[in-house]
């Protein structure tokens, strides 16, 4: 078995057609570290999230989690089997939530353990509830999704997630489409994961929240790791002039917001 | 010659089987459209073009044909074929299949509409294609589109008057033999057309019992 960090990113590039979004990007991530990738919009860090879970595969380079690798070159059944065993380990959260809206929030969390673990409907119950009360909304079980607030919504989405418990979470904006007051309840879920050592890899626009909760912060910009580092060093006495204008316009707009 | 609805209450025993036949091959045929039009959108979105195409050409006969011929060829041209329905079985076949298409269109464009997002979260999980669509895609799809459905489903309520021509004694046929022997058009005629009506505003109610369960699910 070849030697790989817990979360291992080598080489990697993606192109959309002739748009090259991604280009010889390494991240190395160990178990229960917290790592926040930060950036303009349109630098690639969606793109780098869903590679990750081989939503939209890269072009070349190779992606490993504990050991296994992800983006495996397989024949087309072979390859299906490998990403929905693979995509188990990784959980998602959106910056739209992408509740099932027509399954209620117990059929919302239940539904993939049922399927992929084989649990039965009272395992898959506890399970929901146990989920439901880490991210304080037990009373929210019977509620379809279009009776929760966006905050309410991004906590089941949350719970969703880890009741596959996977070996690493990812999330892509979790809190952009929040209204500001909602912003906080969803930042407290992940504070609480991040001291049960959860391995993350986040994109945030939240320098605030990077910094407080992040072992370590990439910075990209225009498809590459521009810099990367320990979160005082990156947001108090970053080296790259690139990264110093990012956060020179981006902590303004948020002074003026 | 005036007038008498008199007479009507002595074949309500005629009329009323008619009723219930009307309801039987109009149940029979909308679910079977409605099962068969989500198992041909699939195939019309997903299938490989080797299965897609013969479907095609059967989504072609289907729409573009008259339904009576449709019927005419299910019931007396297949016997040739060694296959001998029953009436009532080809009458639910061919409008169920007739209706199945039309509903297939519905249901395709209303895979197409769902949110991307939601296959990805389902993806996401660890889903299987299959899976996903099971289970997030389709269902959603076909909660949008039951009010059109519906509609589909109150026109083939008055379709299934043509499986009269193959000799099930639905509403419309019953109306005729009563008229065969009264020679009273104009009641038998009114008489069913009201049943007709009573069991479109049935239907209707069922639909918005049905959209006001769902209201919650979006
Ligand atoms: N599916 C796609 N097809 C084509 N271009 C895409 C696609 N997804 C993203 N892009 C492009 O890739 C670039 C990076 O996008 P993205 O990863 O979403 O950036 P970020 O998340 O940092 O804002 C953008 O220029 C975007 O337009
Ligand atoms: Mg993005």
């Amino acid at each position: 078995m070849t030697d790989t960090a817990f979360v291992e990113i080598r080489n990697a590039a993606k192109s959309f057609g002739s748009l090259q979004v991604l280009r010889d990007i390494n991240l190395k991530v160990e178990r229960g570290q917290i790592v926040a990738i930060i950036g303009p919009s349109g630098s690639g860090k969606s793109t780098l999230l869903r590679a990750i879970n081989e939503l939209d595969p890269l072009s070349s380079g190779e992606i490993w989690l504990e050991g296994v690798q992800i983006n495996k070159k397989l024949p087309h059944r072979q390859y299906e089997r490998h990403v929905n065993q693979v995509r188990q380990d990784i959980g998602m959260v959106f910056q739209h939530f992408n509740l099932f809206p027509h399954l209620t929030v117990r059929e919302n969390i239940t539904l993939a353990p049922k399927l992929l673990k084989g649990m039965s409907a009272g395992e898959a119950n506890a399970l929901a509830e146990q989920q439901l009360a880490k991210v304080g909304l037990m009373e929210k079980i019977d509620a379809y999704p279009s009776q929760l607030s966006g905050g309410q919504k991004q906590r089941v989405a949350i719970a969703r997630a880890l009741a596959m418990k996977p070996k690493v979470m990812l999330f892509d904006e979790a809190t952009s489409a929040l209204d500001p007051e909602l912003v906080e309840e969803v930042n407290l879920v992940m504070k609480q994961l991040a001291e049960e050592h959860m391995t993350m890899i986040i994109v945030t626009h939240e320098m605030g929240f990077a910094e407080s909760v992040c072992d370590r912060v990439l910075f990209m910009d225009g498809g590459v790791v521009v810099e990367e580092g320990p979160p005082e060093v990156i947001f108090r006495n970053p080296e790259n002039e690139r990264t110093r204008a990012f956060l020179r316009k981006h902590l303004q707009t948020n002074h003026n917001r | 010659m005036s007038l008498d609805f008199t007479v009507v209450p002595q074949f309500l025993d005629v009329i009323l089987l008619g009723v219930l036949w009307t309801i039987l091959i109009t149940l029979g045929a909308s679910v079977l459209s409605f099962f068969v039009g989500i198992f041909f959108a699939i195939i019309a979105l997903y299938a490989p073009w080797f299965v897609r195409l013969p479907f095609r050409a059967f989504e072609w006969l289907f729409m573009g044909t008259p339904l009576l011929l449709q019927l005419f060829l299910i019931y007396f041209g297949l016997i040739q074929v060694g296959i001998d329905l029953p009436a009532f079985v080809a009458g639910v076949i061919g409008l169920g299949l007739h209706y199945a298409v039309y509903n297939s269109e519905l249901i395709q464009a209303s895979i197409l509409a769902v949110d991307r997002g939601q296959t990805e979260a389902a993806r996401t999980l660890g889903l299987s294609r299959m899976q996903t669509l099971r289970y997030v895609v389709v269902p959603q799809a076909v909660r949008d589109v039951i009010p059109p459905i519906g509609n589909n489903m109150i026109a083939l309520l008055k379709d299934s008057a043509l499986v009269s021509v193959i000799g099930v004694s639905e509403l419309t046929l019953s109306a005729q033999q009563a008229i065969g022997r009264t020679f009273r058009p104009f009641e038998f005629y009114v008489t069913a057309a009201a049943f007709y009506y009573a069991i479109n505003l049935i239907m209707e109610a069922v639909q918005r019992r049905i959209e006001r369960r769902i209201a919650l699910s979006r």
